[in-house]
């Protein structure tokens, strides 16, 4: 029997997704025993140009990481879907749009202002922006178009199963990859890999009531390595985030951030995170409410922190200014 | 007019791009060097609570993760104004030399190591990490695969994590390892030493007995002539975690050593329009242009100008490497950029001694990891060396430590010039006039900048992928004379 092809692309990422595979270590070499794999940049010389060769729906399984920052992502994006029977989106990014998400809650233009004019090291007084085309003597140069927008790779083309994590956790991972290639395949647009329910319902620190009169910051708080770091006045994201990473975060006595997207049944993580914190608040007094939850620094950018481009929002709506 | 583009380049992390353009003479007339894409963390780290910062920027990139939390780490200490304690700095240096490890290893083998071992022009579908497994055998290959890991597995019994780690906080670290976790880091350390003295001898065997690698590595093209900076101890010593920036000059005399918070008095940034990567430059020369030599402010951070800007290694095996490495280069300091494989070594050692010097202290399994910070957040630089290169974080935040501006120099960033440079030199020295290049000829033209082992997805705070390559040589038409896909 032949073996099956495998494909491994990155998009706007950071190589992350990458990593975890080379992460299986010596299992490396039983991918090559299932696979052939005929793309996987950071590691094997296959180029576009053989991508676009293939067959269409030659590629058995393509795990897509990353998310859609460029008009260059989104070609790959299009290109990989129509050579490929499964296509999964692999890691945060792809999935739910990840840290390069942030970029969402600014106009395309600060984001541009801030790197090329008004970062501190940087001396531009000819106001100097990168463009799509630049003439010199010889012929044009080009850069390829960077949207406004940050995408997860379902707002892009059609996605079969989704892996989530920043990045998978290798071991889960590769199981589910191993199953669909053998042929069992859960429903298409299921998230695999991972748990259906919350964070917390797997995680081992010790849980009472949950009842909070006072958030408090890690930044001036060293929290108690076995209690709920929620009980402990910590914003931390399991109630609203799925589980299958094997709470690494919480064991290093770090708060969740919700990398692994919302459970099953979620639709928009950060509201339903806005909804469990406000629920735990000790108090029925609004103005006290209010002194309570102003404690929290940065509520959007936490309860968003992985999640804003496939949020409801997918962003912050700006005022267009006249 | 023709032109020859290389889009994307690969076996590096991230994305670049090379413009070639040849006169009617057939000789190259110019050579761009771009990198297309960009993120801008540095916008949306604004907002963001400081302390969260360690836990966002690692996304920058996921093969030096590690750098990027323990810069932003020491710049969240410098913005509360807290030193950690003792036991919090061994522990990060433990983490980090164990990232070095794992970093230097990944590059050395699966990007580098196939222009070397399989050759330059060897065939492109080989020229990978399963063709150097393939052709130096399963044992040697089961140890890089199994030293890496440990490289990794060290980095999580300390973090809990080996990629985006979340363990660096305000004066410390979130938790510390017990005894019985040091006890265990020791004998992988032992084996991280050998496995050190093993690669010196790989590239012994493969580069150095090989007459024609060192004549390549010594030759024309692959030499810039620019300043060096890197970090080094209270002794001069390299020191991947803290100490002094020092720069000297292309020959090798000290023109700057400065604590990392006065960055902004040394350095400074310069944007181009056809790249998004921007261009930093030695402020007290100025940016003269993509120019080489002394009045230039032209200046690499990479492994060998950590060699070339210290006085030594701080650990034996690594000195003695370091001796041995100069005294076959020619003296220091070096401009063959190629030497650069060699510097990684040489620092692969360090990082492997400096981890069991620092697993064998007691001190690491302590129970004080970490000082609460007490006073009024405002604004904080924090510099270590990423393996690719010098990295500085700088944060300043209001009263509540909501960050109000964030900046960044990355270890390729400061390379992006001489990588430039490097690119340009190269193409200059394989492309012969009226001879089509072959696709081994352009592999040396990327040789030039894999030598830097640059991180675009760092650099630009960005990524967008590493694929093959197609050079597709252009009448200026447009006509297409000449394919070559590998």
């Amino acid at each position: 029997m032949s073996k099956l092809k495998l494909a491994i692309y990155w998009a706007a990422g950071c190589g992350g997704c990458d990593v975890s595979v080379l992460d299986l270590n010596e299992r490396i070499l039983k991918v090559a025993e299932i696979f052939d794999i005929v793309l996987w940049p950071i590691a094997a010389d296959f180029k576009y140009a053989d991508v676009e060769g293939y067959p269409d729906g030659s590629i058995d399984v393509c795990l897509f990481n990353g998310a859609i920052r460029s008009a260059e992502n989104e070609h790959l994006a299009h290109l990989l879907r129509k050579k490929s029977k499964i296509l999964v989106a692999y890691g945060a990014c792809a999935h739910i749009g990840g840290i390069p998400g942030l970029a969402n809650f600014f106009r395309h233009e600060d984001v541009v202002q801030q790197v090329y004019k008004k970062a501190v090291s940087t001396l531009n007084p000819e106001g100097t922006i990168p463009a799509e085309r630049t003439a010199t003597q010889y012929g044009d140069l080009t850069l390829p178009k960077l949207f406004g927008r940050v995408r997860t790779l379902d707002q892009v083309v059609k996605v079969d199963y989704y892996l989530p994590g920043c990045p998978p956790v290798v071991e889960q991972a590769w199981g589910a990859i191993t199953a669909l290639a053998s042929g069992k395949r859960p429903p298409a647009g299921s998230v695999v890999g991972a748990s259906e329910v919350s964070l917390c319902e797997e995680c081992k620190r010790k849980k009472a009531e949950k009842k909070i009169r006072e958030f408090k910051s890690i930044a001036t708080f060293q929290p108690d390595p076995e209690q709920c770091l929620l009980e402990q006045g910590i914003v931390c994201c399991g109630p609203a985030t799925r589980a299958g990473c094997g709470s690494r975060c919480v064991n290093a006595n770090v708060p969740c951030r919700g990398c692994y997207g919302p459970p099953a049944g979620v639709v928009d993580q950060g509201a339903k995170l806005l909804s469990a914190v406000a629920s735990i608040v000790d108090s029925e007094d609004p103005t006290e409410i209010a002194r309570i939850l102003a404690a929290i620094d940065d509520p959007a950018g936490t309860f968003y922190r992985f999640s804003l481009p496939s949020s409801l929002l997918r962003g912050a709506q700006h005022k267009e200014t006249a | 007019m023709k032109r020859i583009t290389i889009d994307p380049i690969t076996r590096l992390e991230g994305h670049g791009k090379i413009e070639i353009f040849l006169g009617d003479d057939g000789e190259v007339a110019d050579v761009f060097f771009q990198v297309p894409e960009l993120r801008g963390f540095e916008k949306f780290c604004q907002g963001r609570p400081v302390h969260e910062l360690s836990r966002i920027v690692p996304k920058i990139c996921g093969v030096c993760p590690g750098a990027h939390h323990l810069a932003s780490g020491k710049a969240i200490d410098a913005v509360y104004s807290v030193d950690p304690p003792p036991t919090a700095k061994k522990l990060r240096e433990l983490f980090y030399s164990a990232h070095f490890f794992h970093s230097h290893i990944a590059h050395f083998y699966a990007l580098a190591a196939p222009d070397f071992v399989l050759g330059p022009d060897s065939p492109p579908a080989q020229r990978n990490i399963l063709g150097v497994v393939a052709k130096v055998g399963l044992a040697l290959g089961g140890e890089v695969i199994k030293h890496r890991k440990i490289g990794q597995d060290i980095q999580a019994t300390l973090a809990g994590h080996q990629t985006h780690v979340s363990w660096c906080v305000p004066g410390g670290v979130s938790k510390g390892i017990t005894e019985a976790e040091r006890q265990e880091i020791i004998p992988l350390a032992k084996s991280s030493i050998e496995f050190a003295k093993t690669s010196i001898k790989v590239f012994n065997d493969v580069v150095l007995a090989n007459k024609g690698y060192v004549d390549l590595i010594l030759s024309e093209p692959y030499k810039l002539v620019d300043h060096s900076m890197g970090l080094v101890d209270a002794k001069g010593k390299v020191n991947f975690y803290d100490g002094m920036v020092r720069v000297v000059d292309t020959a090798g005399k000290k023109i700057a050593e400065y604590a990392p918070k006065d960055y902004l008095q040394h350095v400074e940034e310069r944007v181009e329009q056809f790249s998004y990567l921007k261009y930093p430059y030695l402020k007290a020369k100025g940016w003269k242009g993509f120019v080489e030599g002394q009045d230039s402010g032209v200046y690499s951070a990479t492994p060998l100008t950590r060699l070339n800007a210290a006085d030594g290694m701080a650990t034996p095996l690594a000195q003695s490497e370091y001796e041995r490495f100069y005294s076959t280069v020619g003296g220091k300091p070096c401009h063959a950029i190629l030497a650069n494989h060699w510097a990684r070594i040489v620092e692969l050692m360090y990082a492997a001694e400096r981890m069991l010097e620092l697993a064998s202290d007691p001190e690491v399994a302590g129970p004080n990891f970490r000082t609460i910070p007490t006073a009024t957040p405002h604004e904080g630089v924090g510099t270590v060396e990423a393996p690719r290169g010098t990295l500085t974080h700088h944060y300043v935040t209001d009263d509540r430590g909501i960050v109000t501006d964030a900046n960044l120099i990355v270890g390729t960033t400061n390379n992006n010039a001489p990588i430039s440079m490097s690119i340009k030199k190269a193409a200059q020295g394989v492309i012969k006039r009226g001879v089509a290049p072959t696709q081994g000829a352009l592999n040396m033209i990327e040789m030039a900048f894999r030598a830097y082992d640059p991180c675009f997805s760092c650099a630009t705070h960005s990524l967008s992928g590493l694929a093959g390559f197609e050079i597709v040589i252009k009448e200026q038409d447009g006509t297409v004379v000449h394919r070559i896909a590998r």
